[in-house]
């Protein structure tokens, strides 16, 4: 009987101060899931900078391989770093525990994540890391607060600082925050990581659904098919009905 | 060679004459609208149910250890499996969709009154069949929401007092909600609740076609032996079943071919809608699929906010209006057994919506409008206004009921037309 | 009813063809239904050719490697167990593989590409048991004369070091040679022939 008043309890949204509050602004992730070469450049970025704490334990690298067309071999070489065979599921070889005492909690899988977070989440959240001293990793997160979670992209985005302008508000002048910018140290431009970690929201929402092209491909036919059977149910029924009345 | 089969297959058991009363000689109002349409959809898709749920379980493993993982198996691996997946994650919501209506055209059209309420007492009974089915096919895939929708709607038993804290243990087989409980779950959504559910459907049919269909007039296609002159009766040949009990109105047609027919197109309609949602909005927004259930169930960490499936939204905002504990429970259950008992709250004589007084008319759309307010607040997060605006909308879901009693007994209804208009 | 005259012709079209429709739905609705009884794309990849390394076989030896679940031998017989299989066709119920039991490559004496290698499929062809390896001479307690050979214990079935069965047992076939290539002199891949896709 207590758990269902705690459990109500945690529908009130005001106690509900779960992981990644949903009143963050959220930038529209532009994805393209037709895009392979975007696709491509997304598992890239995955495997490089994600798979070594995040498995995606649900597909196997050759389903990967063969939606985003990448040669078996070539996909092989380049993108699987665990040693394992083409046909076996993304794994890698961090033990849960141990993962769980370094980080807080352990990393969670992320074939799903897309669909449970949305393209648009993902895309904000890899973008709004910034330096925060009390933090033991040296960043905080203004999508996710307190995200245990080290800015692994670091080395591509730069070291992100927010950043403050002075506005006159109500006749005078205020420090008003203004977004995240890097120190230019990183590896891209702030366009082109905007691009990188869009390729890799691509891939994850590819990574959700593998199969969404090919279910809309066939919902087309599928539709038509319909359209013609109701014209002919419709005229038989009428021709039927036309001795009624 | 073909007849000399069928004939001796018709000796030892009535296929034909089955077929005949209550088919192909079954005499079905003509003015039956699209109103109509949606017993015959729930059937298909019943069937559609019971073929896409055979089918994954083929797949499917039903343990906390592999639940999530096989579903995504299915997704993924096996072939086509995605569209066997999506067939009955949608079906799930499609079955409730055409059952919400098919209820209240029964509520529109007085369907549950004399001498039909034990087919609206059947089809209550599908009903929380449904609901059970539903909501144990929902914990299968383990995700966070069937996981801690499971964890909620098990501790209102909790609610129970004296025996309640050992009946959750009881129906957990655990201390929590566990594999324990996941096990029971499948065996009860894949073998006993379909099997309940073919059986009640059966009866809901048999005692449907005993007492014969009512229509949007509400009057009566059957009438006393002798009672009508030959121009009157009906033209078509109908089962001497019922021609020798009554004299049948010129009003009706043979349920097949014509109101087959009429459904199939309201089947292609529905066709079209399933489709849609199936092959490309298969999540429907959330609503068919919730998003946290893409997370494995992880008993450490609930999501930040638990929503039942669209179809108990309702009754679960009437639960969460209560600010008591057993009393919102009570609540709850008492919103679902009114409905059975419509036949005894309504003391109307008169059945169709169309010939009954104005206030009726008006009690039946604002209950439709409650009970939709109801749904939208059950799956939202309760700010302050909801909390208030859920309470009166639980006070208004039972002033209906309490309202049909009062007017109903002298109502000022119109007169009835003698035969069926068009 | 209406005294309208009932179009019969009309009539009978549009039910044809309505049923005709209907019945491409309904096959069209089977297919995944029918298509996912085939092996799963899990079951494919672990059903996939399998690269075996030979060049650590010693001769007599046999390697036992798994293809689509099932066990398969690579047996590097000496020249004596070559010889000896010419000896004691006599006794056996298929010495010359007319049963398609083998690809074309493998219908010889030897039933393999490279003599000196036999690669078969592991299970009986009688139920289905995984047959024992007998050698340097335990064999002659199942077939005299015979040195080498393999024994199902399950139901006594006997094979010469070709897979060949021999007569007067109840398995009725030779044993499944799988398609395979050299890839290299060291290299065998199982489940395809070359040229094959």
């Amino acid at each position: 009987m207590k758990r269902l008043v705690v459990l109500l309890g945690l529908l009130l949204p005001s106690l509900a101060m779960a992981a990644g509050g949903s009143n963050v602004h959220l930038d529209h992730a532009a994805i393209d899931r037709t895009d392979k070469a975007s696709l491509q450049r997304g598992a890239a970025l995955y495997m490089n900078y994600c798979m070594g704490c995040h498995q995606t334990q649900y597909q196997r690298y050759q389903r990967t391989f063969e939606d985003l067309g990448i040669p078996l071999e070539l996909g092989q070489e380049n993108l699987q770093f665990s040693g394992e065979k083409v046909g076996e599921y993304m794994r890698n070889a961090m033990p849960t525990a141990s993962a769980a005492k370094w980080f807080g909690a352990a990393p969670p899988d992320l074939t799903l994540v897309a669909r449970v977070r949305g393209a648009d989440w993902i895309y904000t959240y890899l973008r709004s890391f910034y330096v925060d001293d009390s933090r033991p990793f040296g960043v905080n997160n203004k999508v996710f607060p307190e995200v245990g979670m080290p800015h692994v992209l670091q080395e591509l985005q730069g070291v992100p600082r927010e950043t403050h302008e002075e506005r006159m508000i109500d006749g005078e002048m205020q420090q008003v925050y203004a977004g995240i910018q890097s120190d230019g140290s990183g590896m891209l431009s702030p366009e082109e990581y905007d691009q990188a970690v869009l390729d890799l929201v691509n891939y994850l929402v590819y990574l959700g659904e593998p199969s969404r092209l090919e279910a809309e491909s066939i919902g087309r036919w599928a539709i038509i098919f319909v359209l013609v059977l109701f014209v002919f149910v419709y005229l038989l029924k009428k021709e039927y009905w036309r001795d009624v009345h | 060679m073909w007849q000399n089969l069928l004939d001796w297959i018709e000796y030892r058991i009535p296929m034909m004459r089955v077929a005949k009363m209550h088919a192909i000689e079954y005499p079905a109002p003509k003015n039956m609208n699209f109103w109509y349409v949606f017993g015959f959809l729930a059937t298909i898709v019943l069937v559609n149910q019971i073929v896409t749920g055979i089918w994954l379980t083929m797949s499917f493993e039903p343990s906390a250890e592999r639940a999530f993982a096989s579903v995504e198996y299915i997704m993924r691996e096996v072939e086509y499996g995605y569209i066997l997946r999506y067939m009955h994650s949608t079906g799930a919501s499609a079955f409730f969709i055409v059952v919400y209506l098919h209820m209240f055209r029964g509520m529109i059209y007085g369907s549950y009154q004399k001498p039909r309420e034990l087919i609206w007492l059947f089809g209550m009974f599908i009903y929380l069949a449904l609901m059970a089915e539903a909501f144990m096919g929902y914990v299968l895939p383990w995700g966070q929401m069937s996981y801690w929708g499971a964890q909620v709607i098990v501790s209102l038993f909790g609610a129970i007092p004296v025996i309640g804290e050992d009946l959750v243990i009881w129906i957990q087989g655990d201390y929590v909600i566990s594999g324990a409980t996941l096990n029971r779950f499948f065996a009860l959504h894949v073998i006993a609740l379909p099997l309940v559910l073919v059986i009640l459907v059966f009866l809901h049919i048999v005692a449907l076609h005993e007492v014969g269909s009512n229509n949007p007039d509400g009057v009566e296609v059957k009438r006393k032996k002798g009672s009508l002159k030959e121009e009157e009766k009906t033209k078509f040949k109908m089962h001497e079943y019922y021609t020798n009990k009554y004299d049948i109105v010129d009003d009706v047609v043979p349920f097949f071919p014509h109101i087959v027919l009429k459904d199939l197109v309201a089947f292609a309609v529905f066709l079209l809608g399933f489709c849609y949602i199936l092959f490309f909005k298969p999540e429907m927004g959330g609503y068919f699929l919730e998003a946290p259930n893409f997370e494995i169930a992880n008993p450490l960490k609930t999501p930040e906010h638990i929503f039942p499936v669209w179809y108990f939204t309702p009754f679960y905002a009437i639960l969460k209006a209560i600010p008591d504990k057993l009393f919102g429970v009570i609540a709850m259950f008492l919103a679902i057994i009114m409905l059975a008992l419509l036949p005894w709250v309504d003391r109307g004589k008169v059945r169709s919506w169309r010939y009954r007084c104005g206030l009726h008319k008006v009690n039946l759309l604002v209950f439709a409008a409650v009970f939709v307010f109801l749904g939208y607040l059950g799956g939202t997060p309760q700010a302050g206004w909801k909390v208030l605006a859920s309470q009166i909308a639980t006070i208004m879901y039972f002033a209906f009921f309490v309202l049909l009693w009062m007017y109903s007994k002298n109502e000022n209804t119109k007169p009835l037309p003698e035969r069926i208009t068009k | 009813m209406s005294n309208a005259p009932v179009d019969n012709n009309r009539r009978r079209f549009l039910t044809i063809a309505t049923s005709v429709v209907g019945a491409v739905g309904v096959a069209g609705a089977a297919v995944p239904f029918i298509a996912s009884w085939n092996p799963s794309a899990r079951a494919k990849a672990a059903g996939a050719d399998v690269e075996v390394d030979i060049s650590k076989v010693e001769p007599g030896q046999l390697l036992r490697v798994e293809w689509r679940s099932k066990p398969v031998w690579i047996v590097r017989r000496t020249p004596e167990i070559l010889e000896a299989l010419g000896k004691h066709e006599d006794q056996l119920r298929d010495p010359g593989s007319e049963e398609p039991q083998q690809p074309e490559f493998a219908k010889n004496r030897y039933r393999s590409m490279k003599e000196e290698y036999l690669v078969a499929v592991g299970i009986c062809t009688h139920l289905g048991c995984s047959p024992q390896h007998i050698k340097d001479g335990a064999f002659e307690e199942q077939v005299e004369g015979v040195r080498d050979g393999f024994y199902c214990p399950c139901h006594g079935s006997k094979f010469d070091m070709a897979g060949r069965v021999f007569q007067g047992v109840p398995a009725p076939l030779n044993l499944v040679i799988p398609p395979y290539q050299y890839l290299d002199d060291n290299l065998i891949l199982i489940g395809s022939e070359a040229g094959a896709a």
